[in-house]
């Protein structure tokens, strides 16, 4: 049996517990809101976590390449980087994956015939935690970014505006005649 | 904590009556204090609405929960958005009879797959509503206490309440559920952690105190029995202000009459005068009819505000630069 | 030396709250979830007590001596003139109905975030400080005394409300946690307890008009600025006219419109619906003094928001207009209609609105004379007076935020809908328990618009940002319309974190796309200035066409040549046939 059709087999189990283990970090009483309300339009941050770590987990079973599982990290994470969490915090949850095969692992009859396996399934988390702190990063210098623009936009047609009025001299001895005072 | 306090301040009110309702004690419980409590009642309610009422409505801004009427082609929503006195009263009977804003906690779902379903969140609902109606059933039924001959819609609601000919004396509907929705109402402010953190002491003290108060109606309905003439005895008494007291009342009546009176004292000072409250509502008893017709502010008053001419000082020159026609050249 | 947890400790940090309540324990302020105070400046143009250089993160906030004098003063003269607000501390019954439908609270899950708990924050304090059994039994009766801490803590929490109504839908007294927000704040400004992002507009408005402090002459560049900018894409130059007297209509309309993008594009909708009915009857002027539909005042005190809000009746007086034409805005709306008429009114030297162009009276407006451009448009169209081409915004899948100030202040669903099926052929509704009445806000209404917080509105936004999320991926939508100045400027922050395939706009944006002006050039490009998608292809085929013809004349001649030799030779059936095969070309190009 490999390690592939084991986790298989325990899928929701695994997920289960993951997604619990994801809402442990947030206030008691917001837990049980993320937990019981199901509206996915009444209770987003639930939904695209338990649907960010499925899809995460099925990249990891469909052996395929780490960055594949991007899109599925970037649900999760986008939520995260703007919920008031350390990054190490906000990315904790990958690494506590490993955690979860092992309990699910450890103890079963099969145990002997995974290890092998599960060494390069965590050599893959790993992996992904750096991808995650790649995603992490980008979310963040995003929200930078939005603060920059949206300043920018929202004088946006002033300054475009100013700098047509703002002309380059004729010859470069003259002074520039670029003066935007009397747009202020 | 607010939960421990609210329970041995029930249990103490419970005790009260149980130790102090015997010889003499028994003209207190039975009479002065229901009396007090009633004055206390009728004064605080009515100083309270009165408090409410005297209180000015600067404005007019009611919940609009549907389309306003505006254009006549565009259809609009007389219920959810009033704009006329029926619509308010339509809104208003909806939400005192049938509880419409709790009920709006109903909504679509998009589970996983493509699936559509209706679910909702409509417990809080249905528990408010079991506990209103029945608490209102309840109430009714003690009229034959008071009245004699007993009025014909107090006998039937008796017959339907007691359809299910459980018992005997036969079990009644109402006072089972009344218990029933008191406790969901409690056990749901226990288990749902938002809750649990909003809820106070006032929150759970009402609810002690109301189970108590059917538990010790019930009690004495189908197991405690009482003497029934003599308890009609005492309360016409009291209505007719000619109060007296007969021998051989159990003691569970105190209790039951000492924690009712308690509930009706302590009614105009808690969170239970929403029951006035709600008609009282601004954002529930207006129409919204802002546009068409203008509200009064009883204290608006003057402010400073930058007039024309300040600002036509401030900016005359710029101005007419580019054109811009001005008071004063 | 201090032990260090093992790192899979570390990462587990607990985030349970101590089991202490709420009552004893205010909240700590977290940075870049508080706003930057309001400056000196700006208190000392519009008079606000207590000027002075602060900040939110300050351990000292510089109040007064006497600050807990002022506040419960204030406290107690606000329940004295507002029943609302008596009401609402008196009746709530905590039942928790409101509970998880705020934004932030869904968003972020902080606790406080729960509409219940925003107001009993207040309601601790009126009841510690003002009613019996709270002065007595104090936290067994859910009172709490105003401290310090307590005023950092109210501070905090009613500048995390976008005062957006959604609760008080749901609630059984119609308990407006809104108006709370509302007086809470007023409460604050008592102190001079205000953020830099409010005063800073509303000292702008107060002396030049608007919140960017434009002056006239900019303004008035501004919008010629677009006309330009309409010629350029339509050939046809509106030439609106600016404080004139004597109009009929004095048009107002929130000054992001002018300076901010996207809501420029949004103006540029105006003056070209303004340019054409002008032609059919439309008397209308702009003003500077005016330049403010939106009102951060609202945002400050009610004594503030009627200052501000003083200037559009008059000015609609000075100029002797006949009514109001108002633009698309959330909060302006709000005002207007619920505020404006009781506040400033009675706008007795107006007539009733009545469009110039249909004849409609506007009945629902009677009083206080103000008409939104959504009605007035959705009329227009219903009476066929627009001529329209709604496939020119065939590149959009379109779907509809509505703003929480015209939903839940007014109640206004059909009109902009009417509006944009007819000018556009692929309109989609978001889930039906996110929009109309139930609508989520964008997560930076009542003057939280501010970067500094740009993850608590990214928090409050998520709901929004899902429900799109929905419509985008089923639907394909990528433009998210609304009839709102604010949202036009922060659902791009929106849609640029969550789903940067999607855009913003306004309704009049989409309309100046669709409204074919008479005289105007073949239009190729949207008013943004961008190619639409069709106009590649077609220049295309046109060179094509170009190219054909060339081909066609060539064979024609070649096939008189042929046919004058043929004749000459008498071979008859090779001419019929070359003619033939031309012709056949021919039609077929046509097709």
């Amino acid at each position: 049996m490999s390690l592939e059709e084991f986790l298989l087999e325990k899928k929701s189990a695994i997920l289960k517990r993951w997604f619990d283990s994801i809402l442990e970090t947030y206030p008691s009483d917001t837990k049980q809101f993320l937990r019981t309300k199901k509206d996915r339009f009444e209770n987003p941050v639930a939904h695209r976590i338990s649907s960010g770590i499925e899809g995460i987990f099925s990249q990891i079973l469909n052996d395929a390449k780490v960055e594949d599982a991007s899109p599925f990290l970037d649900k999760v994470i986008r939520i995260r980087a703007v919920q008031d969490f350390p990054p190490s915090q906000a990315l904790a949850f990958i690494f506590d994956l490993k955690r979860l095969v092992r309990e699910a692992v450890v103890g079963d009859t099969r145990e002997g015939q995974l290890s092998e396996e599960l060494w390069r399934l965590e050599q893959k988390i790993d992996e992904m935690g750096l991808l995650a702190l790649d995603i992490y990063t980008k979310c963040r210098e995003e929200i930078y970014e939005l603060r920059v623009n949206e300043v920018k936009r929202s004088v946006g047609r002033l300054i475009e505006r100013a700098n047509m009025i703002c002309g380059v001299p004729e010859k470069e001895e003259d002074p520039e005649v670029c003066s935007t005072d009397n747009l202020t | 904590m607010g939960i421990w306090v609210s329970f041995f301040a029930v249990i103490a009110l419970v005790l009260i009556p149980l130790v102090g309702a015997q010889g003499a004690g028994q003209y207190l419980f039975g009479i002065v204090i229901p009396y007090v409590a009633v004055l206390i009642f009728i004064i605080g309610f009515i100083y309270r609405v009165v408090q409410w009422g005297k209180t000015p409505v600067p404005f007019k801004i009611p919940t609009t929960g549907g389309q306003m009427k505006s254009l006549p082609w565009i259809k609009s929503n007389p219920l959810d958005n009033p704009s006329s006195t029926g619509g308010v009263i339509g809104r208003m009977a909806l939400e005192v009879f049938a509880f419409r804003s709790l009920f709006r906690n109903t909504r679509v779902e998009l589970r996983e797959g493509p699936k559509v379903s209706y679910g909702s969140n409509k417990w809080l609902w249905v528990a408010a509503l079991a506990f209103h109606y029945a608490f209102l059933v309840v109430f009714i039924k003690h009229f034959r206490l008071f009245m004699e001959p007993v009025p014909g819609f107090v006998t039937l609601l008796d017959s339907v309440d007691g359809f299910m000919e459980i018992g005997l004396p036969r079990l009644m509907m109402s006072s089972i559920v009344l218990l029933l929705a008191a406790i969901y109402l409690l056990l749901r402010r226990l288990a749902v952690p938002q809750l649990r953190y909003i809820s106070l002491a006032a929150d759970y003290f009402p609810l002690f105190l109301i189970i108590a108060l059917a538990g010790s109606g019930i009690l004495m309905k189908y197991f405690l029995r009482v003497d029934l003439t003599s308890v009609k005895e005492l309360v016409v008494g009291l209505f007719s202000f000619r109060p007296t007291i007969p021998e051989g009342i159990g003691a569970i009546f105190y209790i039951h009459l000492f924690l009712l009176s308690v509930l009706i004292a302590y009614f105009p000072f808690s969170k239970l005068m929403h029951a006035g409250g709600v008609f009282m509502s601004p954002t529930r008893n207006m129409p919204n009819d802002n546009r068409a017709k203008r509200h009064i502010n009883p204290w608006n008053y003057p402010v400073k505000v930058h007039t024309y001419d300040e600002y036509e000082d401030d900016f005359r020159e710029k101005m007419k630069e580019v054109g811009l026609p001005v008071e004063k050249e | 030396m201090a032990k260090v947890a093992p790192p899979e400790e570390l990462s587990r940090v607990d985030y349970t709250p101590p089991k202490k309540g709420w009552i004893d324990k205010p909240a700590e302020l977290k940075e870049g979830r508080w706003c930057y105070g309001s400056k000196p400046k700006d208190h000392e143009v519009v008079g606000l007590p207590n000027p002075r250089a602060w900040s939110p993160g300050d351990e000292d906030w510089k109040l007064p001596d006497n600050w807990q004098e002022i506040f419960l003063d204030g406290l107690r003269e606000r329940l004295d003139k507002f029943r609302t607000f008596r009401i609402f501390m008196d009746i709530c019954v905590r039942c928790g109905a409101c509970s998880d439908k705020c934004h932030f609270f869904i968003g972020s899950g902080d606790p406080k975030n729960m509409p219940v708990l925003r107001a009993e924050l207040l309601r601790s304090i009126y009841r510690g400080e003002f009613t019996t059994a709270g002065k007595i039994l104090g936290k067994v009766a859910g009172g709490r005394k105003l401290t310090y801490d307590v005023f950092k803590e109210l501070f905090y929490y009613f500048f995390q409300c976008t005062e957006c109504r959604r609760c008080s839908l749901f609630c059984p007294y119609g308990i407006d946690t809104a108006e709370i927000t509302i007086i809470g704040r007023e409460l604050l400004n008592l102190l001079g307890c205000n953020i830099d992002w409010i005063m800073g507009p509303v000292a702008n408005c107060y002396r030049t008009g608007n919140h960017l402090g434009i002056q006239p002459h900019a303004y008035h560049s501004m919008l010629e600025f677009f006309c330009e900018e309409i010629e350029e894409i339509t050939g046809i130059l509106p030439e609106p006219s600016f404080n004139r007297k004597g109009a009929e209509i004095l048009f107002i309309t929130p000054s992001g419109d002018v300076f901010a993008d996207p809501g420029t594009f949004t103006a540029m909708g105006y003056l070209m619906l303004f340019h054409y009915l002008e032609g059919m009857g439309l008397d209308i002027t702009w003003s500077t003094y005016a330049s403010e539909g939106g009102n951060f005042g609202f945002f400050t005190s009610h004594e503030m928001m009627k200052r501000l809000n003083s200037k559009m009746y008059a000015e609609a007086k000075r100029l002797g207009v006949k009514w109001i034409l108002g633009g698309e805005c959330g909060h302006m709306w709000r005002v207007c209609n619920q505020y404006m008429d009781t506040m400033n009114g009675p706008a007795d030297f107006l007539e009733v609105p009545k469009s110039p162009l249909t004849g409609t009276v506007f009945e629902n407006a009677q009083s206080h004379k103000m008409v939104h451009i959504c009605e007035f448009t959705a009329d227009l169209i219903k009476h066929g007076k627009l001529n329209l081409d709604p496939s020119r915004n065939d590149p959009y899948k379109v779907t509809f935020h509505d703003s929480c100030n015209t939903s839940r202040g007014m109640g206004f669903f059909e009109e902009p809908r009417y509006i944009l099926n007819n000018i556009c052929n692929d309109f989609h509704d978001m889930p039906i328990n996110t929009i109309r009445e139930q609508t989520f806000c964008c997560g930076s209404g009542s003057g939280l618009n501010t970067d500094e917080i740009m993850d608590l509105r990214m928090r409050g936004a998520l709901p929004r940002a899902n429900a799109l999320q929905h419509v985008h991926d089923k639907h394909g939508v990528n433009l998210m319309s609304c009839i709102c100045a604010i949202d036009r400027a922060t659902l791009q922050a929106l849609v640029d974190y969550w789903i940067p395939e999607v855009e913003v706009s306004g309704i009049h944006e989409l309309l100046g796309n669709a409204l074919i002006l008479e005289g105007e050039k073949k239009r190729t490009m949207n008013l943004r200035g961008e190619e639409f998608p069709w106009v590649e292809e077609e220049e295309e085929e046109a060179a094509e066409e170009a190219a054909l013809e060339v081909n066609l004349e060539a064979a024609e001649a070649e096939a008189e040549e042929v046919a004058a030799e043929a004749a000459e030779e008498a071979v008859e059936e090779t001419a019929e046939e070359t003619v033939e095969e031309a012709a056949e070309e021919e039609a077929e190009v046509e097709k």
